[in-house]
């Protein structure tokens, strides 16, 4: 099992939606707990691979390499290095908690597991798929159970928002898909395998003046190729302006799968230009990424701090801090610097645990109050001590409080803006101020002032969803502390890919 | 190889045994009490004729009938796709309420004689031939249109396809006369010959291509020849449009190739086709693909009957198919006979969803689909799904290796612009085959809707079809290795 690692963690639980689509469909218990045992599997291998992954080697391990389609040179290849290890690690947790987030559901149980894990596997491959071919097939295997999931299984509006997501991703998965078959052409033979792709980046061509985007090779054209692969991987992220599919999504999505859109699929915009343009498109990345990136993370952070102080649905609060939390990573990438490249994809992890926690906060008072008005509560933490005790330490870590995780990571992107932007470096650190202001304001609307007679017999936070945030909770708290069981898992691989764009940087 | 009449019968089995096939349906129609024993006898006769024809796969390629016909690799390939919409659309017409109660001999007698039109237009290489092949198809389809009696619809419909029938083809002609002018001969090589060594006029020539196309745009359905597909498919029985929708667009594609290409082209190093310069088909034919992705999908946006929705829909894949062309490249030719493949088994499987659901409720209309998964069709449903995301071109299905395909060779030959504007139809696409997914899915059924059953003979062929769907996503490597051996042409 251990030579095959990644296949199994990301095909176990396709192999668990076959056992659950055979399961009578009115055994409801049956199936979750079918669902579970599908997704435990991959958690472990998960704890073995944090294990036995070599922190000293950049490179890529646990590579598993078959020929899939020859005469198109398309491989199975798949493997990690430190940029995805943490997304993998990350995947496999938040599949497993959702499925017992998703406890609740009681309407078509057996679809919604199947597609539960058939995304799960979509997920697990992004990150793991080393192939050009691969990785767009899972890419977009990703996207039909998701728009299942919001559109059977969503809220009021979730026609309208599950439409919404699958056409604004599709529109950037399909540019992305030219981009990719750009680059196919032009290697030398034929493939889409992403190492040998990237071992070829030197060839194209690095005179500044001709910008026209049909001549192979030259400097045009890898420019428009690196921004159609941008554009299909901002609109995953979502930077502004393709941001706005976002809290549509997540306000009508059932609560789990709230999690694995802002805890997962969000990561992979961030993933997919670490990944893909960095490396493969180094001289762009220098131009392009250089001020563009940085101060289009930047803007995120604002302008998701101040659309979040707006929101009075407390989901859609979540969501837009999503999209503040994600231009850190953005920024942090920007800056081509140890601590910025390591604080954004620590970033990235610490904000799906994080983001995690919040989202199942919202969905635990919204299964007892039936609302999410943010005004309609009060004094909580008088009826639910012990939710509010919970709900403090995602809040806290997610406004960037010392001891929590949230600070380490984003100190690191700051501290790496500082000494290449450092007026980026300020705005950015204001935005630490606004998401503090919003925070703060929520949990005094919501869980201090006086108590809501309406909701004076809530019951407190059970076993269950406990299970479910107390992992998240704990890992929150240790890489507040001790970072360096994350960061020691990226230094070596982030530090390779900072050199291969940094001589390209005027 | 040049054979004459005797000498070519010996490779002329396939066209026969469909012949002796037909011939003998007609007979038995006479005898027989269940009409359902001459369906079994047209499904074993194409069966026996596909047979046949791989039987003829590796025999010298040459020209039958002195010159009239052509027997390769293209030729054959075309046969196997024409035999296999036929087959699957008896099969699926076994199983369609619709096709019981009118004449069933005379409707499979006429189906399968359409497909032995569209096996002589996929061999023809005589402009004569090529003509008439394609009459023989196009008399057949207006039959077989107006076949349902008493509905005042497929009537009107056959009579709008009659009469843009007889223009088109009446176009074509003119524009055949004009090629005979200019070349002294109607076989394809001498065409060649005359047209690289003469000096024609281009101006001309480049007016009696137009013309050409005009009667085979109207087999392939594109734009400006595409009014008559929405009425046609919409009031035609619905194996019949199926069988429209996959077998006449892919005789329309083959007659187009064999004319373009190896006619009218030359093949050189690196698989490109050199086009007579000056007379400038490719860039026509850019713009009308183009223009007909775009008109197919916007127009779909708006339909409420879904076979009205995948007529224009068929009109946006036709825009799909002719990107392979107008690149003149090998490659852009192979994307194309792989996306026939692909696209006749999605496609049909989508009208054999269509022809169940209208089966239990007489509707074709998109309200008919509402909660189609919770009314007891859960399967039909799913695979709807499947066939509605492969077209939309979704991995991984068996659609999106046919886009795959189409985009690379547009990429490899560096029609950005044709890429961009594909990309933006694929999106536009979306929105309708999604907006069908969501009445099925997300649209719960009201208590008027009724439950939808399905019958053992359709739900094997759904699974069959949904199946090659998946299968053709996950591995397509067999498969494009005899689409790539089908791409030879014999011209001499």
């Amino acid at each position: 099992m251990t030579e095959n690692v990644l296949s199994w963690m990301t095909f176990f639980p396709m192999a668990g939606m076959i056992v659950v689509l055979l399961l009578p469909r009115d055994r409801y218990n049956w199936i979750r707990w079918a669902s579970a045992l599908a997704t435990l599997p991959p958690l472990i291998l998960a704890v073995w691979l944090y294990a036995n992954f070599d922190r000293a080697n950049p490179g890529l391990q646990f590579v598993e390499k078959y020929p899939w389609i020859p005469a198109y040179n398309i491989q199975y290849f798949v493997g990690i290095d430190g940029i995805s290890i943490s997304m993998v690690l990350l995947t496999a947790l938040l599949s497993f908690l959702c499925i017992f987030a998703s406890w609740g559901i009681d309407k078509g149980v057996k679809g919604y597991f199947a597609l539960f894990l058939l995304l799960d596997t979509g997920m697990m491959g992004v990150f793991v798929a080393l192939d050009f071919f691969l990785f767009y097939i899972f890419w977009e295997v990703m996207l039909l159970p998701m728009y299942f999931l919001i559109g059977i299984w969503g809220g009021p509006r979730r026609e309208y928002a599950a439409i919404k997501f699958f056409l604004y991703t599709l529109f950037g998965s399909v540019l992305m898909l030219i981009a990719i078959l750009a680059l196919y052409f032009t290697s030398e033979p034929y493939t889409f395998d992403m190492t040998e792709l990237i071992a070829q980046s030197s060839k194209y061509g690095t005179s500044a003046l001709a910008f026209w985007p049909f001549d192979r090779l030259g400097w045009g054209f890898q420019h428009v190729v690196w921004m159609a692969l941008f554009i299909g991987f901002a609109i995953k992220i979502p930077a502004f302006p393709f941001h706005t599919w976002l809290p549509d999504a997540h306000v009508e999505a059932p609560t789990a799968i709230s999690v694995i859109l802002a805890g997962v699929l969000l990561k992979m915009g961030t993933y997919g230009i670490l990944r893909i343009n960095y490396p493969m498109l180094p001289e762009a990345t220098a131009d392009l990424a250089y001020y563009f990136l940085g101060a289009l993370g930047t803007w995120n952070i604002i302008y998701g701090a101040f659309c979040a102080m707006a929101q009075k649905d407390l989901k859609k609060l979540v969501a837009y801090s999503s999209v503040s939390h994600m231009g850190y990573v953005m920024l942090g990438m920007a800056t081509f610097t140890t601590q910025g490249i390591n604080g954004a994809v620590l970033q990235m992890f610490n904000h799906g645990t994080i983001t995690g926690m919040l989202f199942l906060l919202v969905g635990v008072i919204y299964d007892r109050a039936h609302h999410r008005d943010i005004e309609g509560f009060g004094g909580l933490a008088a009826i639910m001590p012990v939710y509010t005790g919970v709900t403090a330490v995602a809040f806290f870590a997610s406004m960037g409080l010392p001891g929590l995780s949230g600070f380490i990571s984003e100190v690191l992107v700051l501290l790496g803006a500082w000494q290449k932007y450092a007026v980026l470096c300020i705005l950015g650190a204001s935005g630490v101020v606004l998401t503090a202001g919003y925070l703060l304001w929520t949990i005094q609307r919501v869980y201090l002032g006086p108590i809501n007679e309406k909701y004076k017999s809530l019951p407190e936070i059970n076993g269950r969803e406990l299970f479910t945030l107390v992992p998240l909770g704990i890992i929150v708290i240790i890489l507040g502390v001790y970072p360096h069981a994350v960061l020691d898992l990226l230094r070596s691989s982030l530090d390779q890919l900072n050199e291969i764009v940094i001589p390209h940087l005027s | 190889m040049d054979l004459g009449n005797l000498e070519s019968l010996k490779f002329f089995y396939p066209e026969a045994i469909l012949s002796g096939t037909i011939l003998l349906i007609i007979l038995l129609d006479l005898v027989l009490r269940s009409k359902k024993g001459l369906a079994l006898l047209a499904i074993a006769g194409s069966l026996l004729s596909l047979w046949a024809t791989f039987d003829l796969y590796g025999t010298t390629p040459g020209y039958l009938f002195h010159r009239m016909i052509i027997l390769d690799n293209f030729s054959l390939f075309f046969k196997v796709v024409s035999l296999l919409a036929a087959l699957l659309v008896v099969w699926m017409s076994l199983g369609c309420r619709e096709i019981r109660e009118i004449q069933q001999g005379e409707y499979y007698t006429i189906l399968l004689t359409s497909a032995l039109g569209m096996f002589f237009m996929a061999s023809s290489s005589n402009l004569l031939m090529a003509y008439l092949s394609l009459e023989l198809v196009s008399i057949t389809s207006y039959i077989l249109t107006g076949f349902l009696p008493h509905n005042r619809r497929s009537t009107e419909a056959a009579l709008k396809y009659l009469i843009y029938g007889g223009v088109a083809s009446g176009t074509m002609i003119y524009g055949m006369s004009w090629v005979f002018g200019m070349t002294g001969t109607l076989d394809y090589a001498g065409i060649s010959t005359a047209l690289f060594q003469g000096q024609p006029n281009r101006l001309s020539l480049f007016m009696a291509f137009v013309f050409i196309l005009a009667g085979f745009g109207y087999k392939i359905v594109f734009v400006p020849f595409h009014m008559w597909s929405p009425d046609v498919y919409q009031g035609a029985p619905t194996p019949v449009t199926a069988f429209l929708s996959v077998g006449s667009n892919a005789a329309g594609t083959a007659i187009l190739m064999r004319f373009f290409f190896p006619a009218v082209s030359r093949l050189a190093d690196g698989g490109d086709w050199l086009f007579i310069s000056g007379v400038e088909w490719p860039h026509f034919l850019l713009i009308v693909s183009m223009v007909t992705m775009t008109l197919g999908n916007l127009c779909a946006l708006n339909q409420q009957n879904l076979k009205r929705l995948l007529a224009y829909s068929g009109i946006a894949h036709a825009g799909y198919i002719l990107m392979g062309l107008v690149v003149l490249n090998n490659d852009g030719l192979k994307a194309v006979l792989f996306y026939v493949v692909v696209y006749l088994i999605m496609n049909l499987g989508a009208f054999l969803v269509v022809v169940m659901v209208a089966n239990e409720t007489g509707k074709e209309e998109i309200g008919a689909y509402r909660g189609l998964a919770w009314r007891g069709a859960a399967i039909p449903a799913v695979c709807m799904a499947i066939f509605l995301f492969s077209l939309t071109g979704l991995p991984p299905l068996a659609g999106f290796i046919g886009k795959f395909f189409l985009f690379a060779a547009v990429i490899k030959e560096g029609f950005y612009l044709l890429a961009v504007v594909a990309i933006i139809n694929t999106v536009i696409s979306l929105y309708y085959y999604a907006g069908i997914v969501k009445t099925m899915f997300l649209d719960f059924p009201e208590p008027t809707d009724q439950p939808v059953a399905m019958t053992a003979n359709n739900s094997l062929l759904l699974g069959v079809l949904s199946a090659l769907t998946v299968l053709f996503g996950l591995y397509w490597g067999p498969l494009v290795q005899y689409t790539n051996q089908s791409l030879r042409f014999f011209i001499k």
